[in-house]
């Protein structure tokens, strides 16, 4: 993995609620990563385009309007067939908890819910950066 | 002053009575300092017989011809549960407080009249409650057809739909973009026969129904006047909301289809076609909620809400509309959240401004222009995933403030929000929430109870002057729309709602069950599960409706419609109509206004 992280924030689908995805933004730029910010209502496909160009590291989706569950896969399937699935994708937003396994079998790495600190996210790259 | 003139009769007739003597020469009784009112027990029986005559004044000009043409409650509780009477309205000399009478006049009034501070009915609740809306929707038009005549016989009042967000993005459900969203966070409407399902055996000409729908708001009124219509209501019986507030879309919500422009010409279109055929239909629902949802404070949720209004306000005077014909059809939309008091303060300095831009920035003269009548929606925001059930405690909170505040119509959040949409169990305590607010907790058996709370006053004034120094600050930059063309208004709700959540991490700010009290929940809790065959079903449907429907009458309103689209004077709700009739599909409509006006994107940076 790259000395200095790149991180994709994205808004996969049609929900414009992104208090959390910039919040999560700003919070990781400020603790030391490089960050960028999708913007809302992006396709599968425009996010793993825009991942593989900025050449990242991590690629964090935010979904808060329940089609996590085909959003998120697409995702993974894409990055696959693109061969960037070492692209270590994880989520967040209103996520009930009988969808995290679910999601984990499919290569999402780790869901957040809402009201989790950031340290926990740091903790989770950081732990991945040492795994290499 | 000049307003008072015809307290000076009264004030001499109190002197004569009581037979003192002290000299008040001036032409104007109400110039007396105020350290003299305090020291003279005269000076003060006069202020007080003052008030006393402004309630009389009231009660016979305003109160008593509404409360002829619909009586208040009789439901005996019109008094504490101890049988202490309940003023309908309490005044400073009620409790033995000293008031000016100027000062209380012009900051507060009476319920009803100039400024608003105080309500915008004589009545209020104690004429009618609140309407208990509560926004539903999801799956197909014919399951939420279902949840709706289930609340509406557990009492609910009105009808609020919540539409997924295909449709609030104008594609239809077998569009590419709509792929995961079909009827998740609303229903899915792709054409009139949808919206012929989704209000089965609900007679339009009795329930009040709120949409909230923004950057294809002309199209879904378009399909619910042609249902009433199908029904025998004809369009000036019809009661309702279309939330049509396209400038929040772009600040907070994310539901844009076209640049602000040709947006505000829809609006300004829906507003002109309103006033005309419905007269009783709110033809916007101006939106602080998402605005405060998307991180910012009651301030700003103030400022910029009715910096927003002053754009629509301005737009409409510019397309050639008479204030007074359009305004007294704007409604208004806030959040209601956790810090009590300064929730309450919100709605009511919200009220005061809103009638001092009207009257004073705009001239308008009717009284029913310058009220602020508005819904409120507990936040979403302030619930946790953690600990869930707290948050019926939570939504009780944030349901008194907007009761206290004196919202028209109110929808309480479920317990579960954080974690999925709504069960139905959870709406109904939701539901519940609400009607022991009205019928255990007193609150709404006196008008205003908060007034003259020194803190509640003191922050209303507060929040004011704020949001006041906001709009200036928005006036200088060129107005809302240029405000939030430069990122402006973005900018300054991120910086807050950024601030929020450090000082949540810092525990600077303590949420319980967040950075305090973290105990572990185990009780399991029910979440919705969506039903997995609804984007199915919904093609199938859409498919069914184009193979069956007039296809040159289809084409034909299309190409008028494009064509009104191009002349900037024609009003788009006529040929927006006739494309529904004829089951045109909101994305053929959508595309076809896109063909015309382009589509807007967001820039966003952090």
């Amino acid at each position: 993995m790259q000395n200095k992280i790149r991180i994709l924030v994205g808004k996969p689908g049609l929900d414009g609620h992104d208090r959390g995805a910039k919040y999560i933004a700003r919070a990781l730029r400020d603790a030391g990563y490089e960050v960028i910010y999708s913007g809302i209502r992006q396709t599968p496909e425009a996010l793993v385009h825009m991942a593989i160009q900025e050449d990242v590291d991590f690629l964090g989706l935010s979904l808060l309007s329940g089609a996590h569950n085909e959003l998120f896969p697409r995702v993974i399937r894409l990055l696959k067939e693109k061969g960037a699935e070492d692209i270590i994708v994880f989520g967040g937003g209103i996520i009930p908890d009988e969808d995290i396994p679910g999601l984990k079998e499919a290569g999402i790495r780790a869901v957040f819910p809402p009201g989790t600190a950031i340290q926990h996210v740091i903790d989770f790259i950081e732990e991945c950066r040492a795994k290499g | 002053m000049s307003s008072f003139s015809s307290g000076q009769p009264l004030i001499s007739c109190c002197l004569s009575t009581v037979g003192y003597s002290i000299t008040i020469r001036t032409a104007n009784p109400f110039e007396i300092s105020i350290q003299r009112l305090y020291r003279e027990p005269q000076a003060r029986y006069n202020e007080f017989m003052a008030l006393q005559n402004e309630r009389k004044t009231w009660e016979q000009d305003v109160l008593s011809p509404v409360v002829k043409k619909h009586p208040e409650r009789n439901d005996g509780i019109l008094e504490t549960a101890s049988r202490i009477p309940l003023q309908r309205v309490f005044l400073p000399d009620d409790a033995g407080l000293p008031a000016d009478h100027d000062q209380y006049m012009e900051k507060l009034g009476f319920p009803g009249t100039y400024p608003f501070t105080r309500g915008v009915q004589p009545t209020m609740y104690r004429g009618r409650y609140w309407t208990m809306r509560q926004y539903a929707g999801f799956g197909t038009a014919e399951e939420s057809n279902e949840r709706y005549r289930y609340l509406l016989s557990q009492g609910q009042t009105g009808l609020s739909v919540a539409f997924d967000l295909p449709t609030q993005i104008g594609y239809d459900s077998d569009h590419p973009m709509a792929f995961g969203e079909v009827g998740k966070v609303g229903v899915a409407i792709d054409s009139l026969a949808d919206m012929e399902s989704l209000f089965d055996q609900i007679p339009l000409d009795k329930v009040s129904t709120s949409m909230t729908i923004n950057a294809p708001a002309a199209i879904l009124l378009a399909m619910y006047l042609v249902v009433a219509e199908k029904q025998g209501v004809s369009p000036d019986k019809l009661r309702g909301t279309i939330q049509n507030d396209i400038l929040k879309e772009y600040v907070a919500r994310g539901t844009y289809m076209f640049p602000p422009t040709p947006s505000m010409r829809l609006i300004t279109n829906t507003f002109a076609f309103c006033t005309t055929e419905m007269p009783r239909w709110n033809s916007i629902s101006i939106s602080g909620y998402h605005i405060r949802e998307a991180g910012s404070d009651a301030v700003q949720e103030v400022a910029f809400t009715l910096a927003d209004a002053i754009a629509y306000v301005e737009a409409a005077l510019t397309a050639g509309l008479n204030v007074d014909d359009f305004a007294d059809r704007l409604s208004f939309f806030f959040n209601s959240s956790s810090d009590l008091l300064e929730e309450v303060a919100k709605f009511r300095a919200a009220r005061r401004m809103w009638a001092r831009i009207l009257k004073e920035r705009f001239g308008a003269q009717s009284d029913k222009s310058m009220a602020m009548r508005f819904h409120a929606q507990t936040s979403g925001a302030a619930l946790t995933a953690q600990q869930p059930h707290n948050n019926v405690i939570r939504v009780t909170l944030h349901a008194l403030a907007a009761v206290l505040g004196g919202a028209q119509s109110l929808h309480t959040n479920s317990f579960d929000e954080a974690l999925s949409l709504p069960t139905e169990q959870a709406v109904l305590t939701a539901l519940r929430t609400q009607q022991i607010l009205a019928l255990e907790s007193g609150v709404a058996n006196t008008i205003d109870p908060l007034a003259g709370s020194y803190a509640v006053e003191a922050l209303t004034d507060e929040i004011e002057r704020r949001a006041f120094a906001y709009i200036q600050r928005i006036d200088d930059a060129g107005g809302m729309v240029r405000a939030i063309e430069q990122g402006m208004i973005q900018g300054e709700i991120e910086d807050t709602a950024y601030q929020f959540q450090r000082d949540i991490e810092s525990k600077a700010r303590t949420i319980v069950g967040i950075n305090a009290h973290t105990a572990q929940d185990t009780t399991p809790i029910d979440v919705m599960k969506h039903n997995p065959q609804v984007a199915n079903q919904q093609q199938e449907k859409l498919a069914v409706v184009k193979a069956s429907r007039d296809e040159s009458a289809v084409l034909a309103t299309l190409a008028a419609l494009e064509h009104a689209a191009r002349d900037e004077t024609a009003n788009l709700m006529y040929p927006i109509t006739d494309c529904v009739r004829e089951y045109a599909t909101l994305g053929e409509i959508s595309d076809t206004l896109r063909s015309v006006f382009g589509e807007f994107r967001q820039h966003t940076t952090i």
